[in-house]
């Protein structure tokens, strides 16, 4: 039997290599992480891209349009009207040929569909088919970033909103279990299975229509008001509706289930055992059962950031709100292909980079938690 | 089925959810009896059809209903006809086959608001010479209006609002309001008003018929949209296809979710792995834009919206959930021994693992359902319903590029929204409660 004793420089090498494996651990980990999630973002691009081609069907519909339009120019012209036949058939081929070479219809659908993704996913967005910009640009990354205060505008303080609001009220709620309250948002709860359109409607019809205190859609009065305190209320005025019916839709389910995961939590031995030793209510809450709960609640509000940027598809457009999902499906209408993938990015972008930061930040706020194992 | 019935006893025990079953049993009562009176073809063809089928009717027209709540009526619409003998018609033979046809109506007007418009569809059969009519109106103070006289065809609409001698004769600058107050006065007259039309036909065999319809400012039980249409329609078939719509879509999107979650966590290796990250690029796509894109680039029918949702709603966050519960299951012992006795994966996929996890289904299977309904209106709204179908959303929809709420036509978009809300929320409070009893985590707290 004998003790085994190292030597200092022994022990210093020991903890060299331990630190030396978390550190490849943790990369390595981190390697095939973004790789995963890089190679998820090119597939789900180039599905969105292929959806957004309809496979070539498309390219027809605006080829047809290139042929009516070039046709009907050269019609109406004067100069071609004196034209011979054969001359003027010509004229109007090589135009066609002209318009589509500048639109890259003449490259086949793959190459054009492999360049759409490598630009894609450098963020080159490239320009828009038919959508300008209110300030004329057909750039999609300036009509992307017109659009985009609008939809933050709306998102950010209706979910914001919605996310403190409902923490704090699910927490006061678990403290009274059982009470009037407790059972109002139990009942109320299914409400939520209602979109937010449609809880629109109902408030336009009420606020807008009937009332008529509120206006029925848009995001500022026409024309502008001149000075920007007039112009901050006006929108402020138009904002009230479509965020309302954003919270609306989502209060007493998003109540609920952070209630009773509160509730869940609350029920555990240590925190009896923190309410035995008389610690004070906050400080049971704070330490006891909001620490425990981060993991889901930062999962959560980081969703919730990401959906910011999608904006509310059908909201905006019951309330002509001149946002990202109003323009995105005014994109969708109008064939143009670059600002769906344009918006289909910066989404897969954000998803991707904020499910990698989350891994870290779980293993931050969850002892538990180890990186890599 | 005594585990049936024990669920049963309790979702007595929840109020609410009694409340949705019976809103469901109502939609599913409802869905059948309109599927058996109004078939499907004819449901389009009527849905489709222009004028030719709903002359009858006014446009813009709130349900007849409103009358109730409202201290000033509406006047209701009607038709009539001499074929069916609602107009009376008497033939009285002259001299030289020249005869007289005699057709008188009386009508109450007891309502506060002047009728939209008042019509006369003449037929008429005839070989060389058009039979001959002359309108007249009798007021409740007997006054007698001559309205006008024509030579008709064999077809010929005569319409009250648009004749402009009328209009001058009445010194006013519409007909209608004219003919129903005294002289000089804004207030509709209350009372009887007679019309006499008396026709003249000069052949022995020529004979003359009459559809008299009165346009009001009501109309039915649901009322009528721009295209004069009776809204009962879209009402009633909105049912099927929403049940329809919803039930497939939650019982596809959860069964297929199900069973392949089921095969990842059995077979693991590469199969769940694939499983896994197909589910990770499906985050990626965006859901409502794919759907939009369909719905604009290829069709618009119902059954390629349904599939895609269902295709698209398959590897969501549910299969990971599925997936945790389904490798616990996979180490016990029942399935230890189902292996030991040489039991196939299918036969153990199939019976003893998706079995297991019917209880964790049925409630979200059930809360999904309005989901899916409101997806289908959500389409419909932004324009991009099936082409064909008559819907709830299409209703919506119809409205709201007519302005409806602007113009006050409310009962337009509240008729199809409650109904879809009473949907929605049948199956949600259903679901809620159905949840609490599978779910003992949840019942505690």
């Amino acid at each position: 039997m004998s003790v085994t004793t190292h030597t200092p420089s022994e022990k210093l090498a020991i903890r060299r290599t331990s630190a030396n494996n978390t550190f490849f651990r943790v990369a390595r980990y981190v390697g095939v992480r973004l790789l995963t999630l890089f190679i998820t973002v090119v597939i789900g691009i180039y599905l969105t891209i292929m959806i957004a081609n309809m496979g070539g069907y498309v390219d027809e519909i605006i080829k047809n349009q290139i042929r009516d339009s070039v046709t009907q120019s050269v019609a109406a012209s004067p100069n071609a009207q004196q034209m011979d036949p054969e001359v003027r058939k010509k004229l109007i081929a090589d135009r066609i040929a002209l318009e589509e070479k500048r639109r890259g219809l003449d490259t086949p659908i793959a190459v054009r569909n492999a360049r759409y993704l490598v630009n894609a996913l450098q963020l080159d967005l490239g320009r828009a088919i038919n959508l300008t910009s209110d300030a004329g640009s057909k750039q999609v990354r300036l009509i992307i970033l017109e659009r985009l205060p609008a939809t933050l505008l709306l998102m950010g303080t209706s979910q914001l909103f919605l996310f403190f609001s409902s923490v704090f009220i699910a927490l006061t709620l678990s403290r009274s279990y059982g009470s009037f309250w407790d059972k109002l948002v139990i009942a109320l709860s299914p409400t939520s299975a209602v979109p937010p359109w449609f809880y629109g409607i109902f408030l336009i019809l009420i606020f807008a229509a009937g009332l008529r205190v509120l206006p029925f859609g848009g995001m500022v009065d026409s024309p502008p008001p001149p000075n920007t305190f007039d112009y901050a209320v006006s929108v402020l005025k138009h904002l009230m509706l479509p965020g309302l019916s954003l919270v609306l839709s989502s209060f007493f389910l998003s109540v609920y289930n952070y209630r009773t995961f509160f509730l869940i939590y609350s029920s555990e031995d240590y925190v009896e055992m923190a309410k035995a030793k008389g610690l004070p209510t906050r400080d049971v809450e704070r330490t006891y059962i909001l620490r425990p709960t981060l993991p889901n609640i930062i999962t959560n509000f980081s969703l919730l950031i990401i959906g910011l940027w999608t904006g509310a598809l059908f909201t905006e457009t019951v309330f002509l709100w001149p946002g990202l999902g109003r323009t995105l499906f005014q994109a969708i209408g109008l064939y143009d292909v670059p600002i769906i993938v344009g918006s289909t990015i910066i989404y897969a972008y954000m998803l991707a980079l904020t499910v990698f930061i989350l891994d870290f930040v779980y293993a931050l706020v969850d002892p538990r938690v180890k990186i890599g194992e | 089925m005594n585990n049936l019935r024990t669920t049963f006893r309790k979702l007595m025990l929840y109020p609410s959810a009694m409340v949705g079953v019976l809103v469901i049993i109502a939609l599913v009562v409802v869905a059948i009896y309109t599927m058996i009176t109004i078939p499907y073809s004819e449901a389009i063809t009527l849905w489709r059809g222009g004028e030719e089928v709903w002359y009858q009717n006014p446009r813009f027209a709130p349900p007849a209903w409103i009358n109730l709540f409202s201290s000033k009526k509406y006047s209701e619409s009607f038709a009539v006809n001499t074929k069916d003998g609602g107009i009376t018609k008497q033939v009285i033979p002259g001299k030289d086959g020249i005869s007289t046809v005699e057709m008188t109506y009386e009508f109450d007007f007891n309502y506060d608001y002047y009728p939209q418009e008042m019509l006369f569809y003449f037929t008429s059969s005839f070989k060389e010479k058009q039979p001959f009519v002359s309108i007249e109106l009798l007021t409740p103070d007997n006054r007698t209006i001559r309205i006008a006289n024509y030579a008709i065809g064999n077809k010929f609409t005569y319409r009250f609002s648009q004749d402009q001698k009328l209009r001058t004769k009445l010194r006013a600058e519409e007909a209608i309001p004219a003919l129903f107050s005294l002289p000089d006065s804004e207030e509709p007259l209350k009372g009887t008003y007679k019309l006499i039309l008396t026709g003249t036909t000069f052949e022995p065999d020529s004979n003359m018929d009459v559809e008299f319809v009165f346009h009001g400012q009501v109309y039915g039980l649901a009322g009528t949209d721009h295209a004069r249409r009776d809204l009962t329609l879209p009402l009633l078939w909105g049912v099927p296809v929403a049940l329809a719509f919803g039930l497939m879509a939650s019982i596809g999107t959860s069964v297929l979710t199900m069973i392949i979650a089921a095969i990842g966590a059995w077979y693991a290796g590469w199969v769940d792995e694939l499983i896994q990250r197909i589910t990770e690029i499906n985050l990626v796509l965006p859901f409502l834009a794919i759907l939009i894109m369909i719905g604009t680039f290829y069709s618009r029918s119902i059954w390629v919206i349904l599939g895609a949702t269902i295709l698209l709603s398959i590897f969501t966050g549910a299969i990971k959930g599925y997936r945790a519960v389904f490798i616990q299951v996979k180490e016990s012992m029942y399935i230890e021994a189902a292996k030991a006795y040489g039991a196939s994966s299918s036969r153990i996929i199939f019976l003893y693992l998706i079995p297991r996890m019917i209880p964790l289904l049925i409630p979200s299977l059930v809360q999904a359902v309005p989901a899916f309904v409101f997806l289908e209106a959500s389409l419909a709204v932004i324009g991009l319903g099936d082409p064909v179908l008559p819907t709830w959303g299409k209703i919506i929809q119809d409205a709201n590029s007519n302005g409806a709420l602007y113009k006050g036509l409310y009962y337009w978009v509240l008729e199809p929204a409650i109904l879809l809300m009473i949907t929605g929320l049948g199956f949600a409070v259903l679901g809620f409660a159905l949840d609490r009893i599978f779910n003992p985590r949840l019942r505690d707290v």
